[in-house]
């Protein structure tokens, strides 16, 4: 393998990696801050148990979700050093605002919180979680910006002399078109997959009709969050998808392997076949609905594969400017198609569940526990679409990934690097996943456990280790 | 002053932050074994730096950050060129801090023994191969003409850089070690001055070293101020540790710290990379750095930020004051879940 693929693997499997903890991270902060707020304004006992419990697996996942973006902010200098040059007039901004304003927020704050339930006042104890939350929203619209700038790069010149990025117009970055719609689509994608973890542990304990009187609160909750979330979701990226066909023309098309410009477009479920542009040998198509995905209108012309490659040669010269057709095809209907299931579980669990009712029937709870799985494949899902949709672009339009990696890196320290990081995130990816089990099933602390701290007059030691 | 100047003060400034804080969390890491007999005392320690050390680290991510916003050419070459050494420093941070959040959550004697070396040695590497790093940014490393790193792996470990991982290794176990005994109660309080005593001798042969080769090799007549304060600083340290003055032996390690990191980076400008090839292919903060509006942005975010996050991560030190010492009736282990079938 050359220098290039070995990035390119490690920055894939990485930010996937990352990507599967920083969106539960983002949801389940504020789903476990609304729990304690419940908790302060009502003085419920089975509130606290609730907050303990869920706030404990947020702590699990919160660690890895750290440890994960550390090698994140630094990969961009140990193996794509060109690009580092190239975009970090821009580039490095978000980041660094990012570290300034959000990870030192969260750090020091989650600290307070885990270690400060008896040192606190209650009111700024809860005021500390809720202020983590605002810093997790606050990193994901700087490294948003960030990526937003990759896919369509705003506020910038070419340096005739340097030949490369200048920033000319920060605000620019900072309100791009597309990283208007793809925050609010990220952050209810965090939404639903909190949702759905939130039930479908719920949902274990509830088949056991075990600790009804703080899992029943926690699914109901959680559900209305998913599925509202799941509405968000769709209405979101519908406008992205609207966004992304101005933008990037060639990732709507190949996210429908629609190879020939077509008006109206037709949108197809699903194919058999090779998706390689020849005759496929059944699909199941629905007339207009790519056109009104692409354009908004059922009768608006759509760009093809073939064409839209014509045009970006005429533009920039000969190359490929294909991405891998099939990976665009399939991860877009992935991450379509969960998000509208999604939001049918929600709805469904919802009429399930109303008025007190807990279903008898034990696979309505075993599909509730399976649909925990769903919105992270689906996030995967949608973050390889919009990456590898942009090949072979990594700035699009502007620099190329082939471009991008460092010139001085052998293959072997990449080797190195991407085979040990796989090695330990698969290590940590176990444990981690081990230690979720092991706490969700142990279910929340009793009553009594929680008589601790702020009702006693001396404040104990707090022990977290 | 330029910019330029204010950024690399402002960089020179988060390390400085970093190595003070993250130095003493270091230290507990690497003497766990050493202070804890039990665990109970070795929970005791922990508990010292279980609020803060996460905030820690963030100066280092920011650090990287803002040389990435500020001297993107220097951030390239950096992180490309110190390219095996950083990645052990990713991957034993990586380590080390899954092993502070996960340990104690099982009541599991192997669990947690296991996450303890984990620990030490997420903890030594990075304390050892921080000096490394910057021992091989004072002295200078092959770059080319593009600022591209053209030496390898084994050019970073010459001996002067060697001594540069020694230097600040002792320090930040000397730090941790007098950061438990300020911050205890009882015997591990009483340990922790002890392991001091023999930390501080260390530092002093390793520190001092190191320190008095940077002057006379690579030194200007600016650095030995900072130098000689970093000598006056550590034999204060060893003063007041002597005498069981803790406040004045930390504020002695933690001063030490940030005069040595200043004798670092007064000794480097105007350069932050300079090259053993040719002087001109050196990265200086004029041409690593980014463009005149970007570091206006930058400045005036970090300006409006920094004085919030100083404030919010001083008052957790607050927060946090009290010593911690092994409660009478060990309590049941509150992060342990119960069985369950």
């Amino acid at each position: 393998m050359n220098p290039l693929d070995i990035a390119r693997w490690q920055f894939g499997i990485t930010t996937v990696y990352h990507f599967l903890f920083v969106p539960l991270t983002i949801g389940l902060s504020a789903l476990v801050a609304g729990l304690q707020t419940a908790w302060v304004r009502t003085g419920k006992r089975h509130y606290l148990r609730a907050t303990k419990f869920w706030g404990k697996l947020f702590l699990i996942n919160f660690a890895m979700g750290i440890v994960t973006g550390i090698v994140q902010e630094f990969q961009f200098g140990m193996n794509w050093s060109a690009y580092s040059r190239f975009v970090g007039d821009i580039f490095g901004a978000p980041l660094a605002i990012e570290g300034l304003l959000a990870f030192f927020v969260e750090s020091t704050f989650l600290g307070l919180w885990i270690f400060g339930w008896d040192r606190l006042p209650k009111r700024i104890h809860l005021a500390c979680i809720w202020i983590v939350s605002v810093g997790t929203l606050l990193s994901a619209y700087f490294i948003l910006a960030a990526n937003s700038w990759m896919q369509h790069p705003v506020g910038y010149h070419l340096d005739t002399a340097t030949g490369r990025a200048r920033l000319t117009d920060f605000w620019a970055v900072l309100t791009n078109s597309t990283m208007l719609v793809a925050f609010p689509h990220t952050i209810t994608a965090a939404f639903v997959t909190a949702g759905l973890f939130v039930v479908g542990i719920s949902a274990w304990h509830l088949a056991r009709r075990r600790h009804v009187e703080v899992f029943r609160p926690s699914l109901r909750m959680a559900l209305v969050v998913t599925f509202v979330a799941s509405l968000g979701v769709a209405v979101t990226g519908d406008q992205q998808g609207k966004v992304m066909t101005a933008q990037q023309p060639m990732k709507m098309a190949a996210a429908e392997a629609l190879y020939t410009t077509e008006r109206p477009a037709s949108f197809s479920i699903f194919t058999v076949g090779t998706l390689d542009g020849g005759r496929e040998i059944f699909s199941v198509k629905v007339p207009g609905v790519l056109s009104f995905l692409a354009t908004g209108h059922f009768d608006g012309k759509v760009l093809g594969i073939d064409d839209v490659q014509a045009a970006e040669q005429a533009k920039y010269g000969a190359g490929e400017y294909r991405p891998i057709v099939p990976l665009a095809y399939w991860n877009f209907r992935l991450m379509a198609g969960i998000g509208f299931l999604t939001a049918g579980i929600a709805l469904l669990g919802l009429w399930l569940t109303r008025r007190g009712r807990l279903p008898a029937n034990r696979w309505v709870w075993r599909a509730g526990v399976a649909s925990l799985t769903l919105p992270f494949i689906g996030n995967s899902a949608g973050w390889i679409f919009t990456e590898m949709g942009r090949q072979p672009w990594s700035v699009y339009g502007v620099l190329k990934t082939s471009a991008s990696v460092s010139p001085g890196v052998g293959a072997t320290s990449m080797l190195v690097s991407l085979l040990s990081l796989t090695a330990l995130y698969g290590v940590l990816l176990v444990i981690e996943t081990r230690l979720l089990i092991r706490y969700a099933k142990a279910g929340p602390p009793s009553e009594e456990e929680t008589l601790g701290g702020d009702d006693r007059a001396e404040p104990s030691l707090t022990f977290a280790y | 002053m330029a910019l330029t100047t204010v950024w690399f003060i402002l960089i020179a400034f988060l390390w400085t932050g970093y190595f003070f804080l993250e130095g003493f969390d270091f230290g507990v890491g690497v003497l766990l074994p050493v202070l804890g007999r039990d665990e109970a005392e070795r929970r005791v320690i922990l508990t010292t730096i279980g609020p803060v050390w996460d905030g820690n680290e963030v100066w280092f991510i920011v650090a990287g950050g803002a040389t990435f916003a500020a001297f993107p050419e220097w951030y390239a070459t950096l992180f490309s060129g110190f390219y095996l050494p950083l990645l052990a420093i990713l991957l034993a941070l990586i380590v080390r801090a899954v092993a502070l959040e996960y340990r104690g959550k099982r009541d599991d004697a192997p669990w947690r023994r296991r996450w303890d070396r984990a620990l030490f040695w997420g903890s030594l590497v990075p304390a050892f191969l921080w000096g490394v790093a910057f021992a091989n940014l004072v002295r200078g490393v092959p770059l080319n003409a593009a600022h591209e790193y053209a030496g390898t792996v084994v050019d970073l470990l010459n001996p002067y850089a060697l001594l540069g991982g020694l230097a600040t290794l002792t320090l930040f176990v000397l730090h941790g070690a007098v950061f438990v005994a300020l911050k205890t109660t009882g015997e591990v309080r009483r340990r922790a001055g002890r392991v001091a005593r023999l930390a501080v001798a260390a530092a002093i042969v390793a520190g001092g070293a190191y320190l008095l080769l940077t002057q006379l090799l690579y030194g200007k007549p600016v650095t030995w101020p900072a130098v000689a304060a970093a000598a006056l600083a550590l034999a204060g340290a060893a003063l007041a540790n002597a005498r069981g003055r803790e406040g004045w032996a930390f504020a002695g390690t933690g001063a030490a710290i940030v005069l040595a990191v200043v004798t670092i980076f007064l000794a480097l400008f105007p350069y932050v990379m300079p090259s053993t090839i040719a002087a001109a292919n050196g990265l200086t903060t004029s041409n690593a750095a980014a463009s005149p509006y970007t570091l206006k942005i930058m400045t005036i975010v970090a300006l409006a930020i920094t004085p919030m996050v100083l404030l919010y991560q001083g008052w957790t030190y607050w927060v946090f004051r009290r010593r911690i010492g092994v409660p009478p009736t060990p309590r049941q282990p509150q992060a342990s879940p119960r069985p369950v079938r």
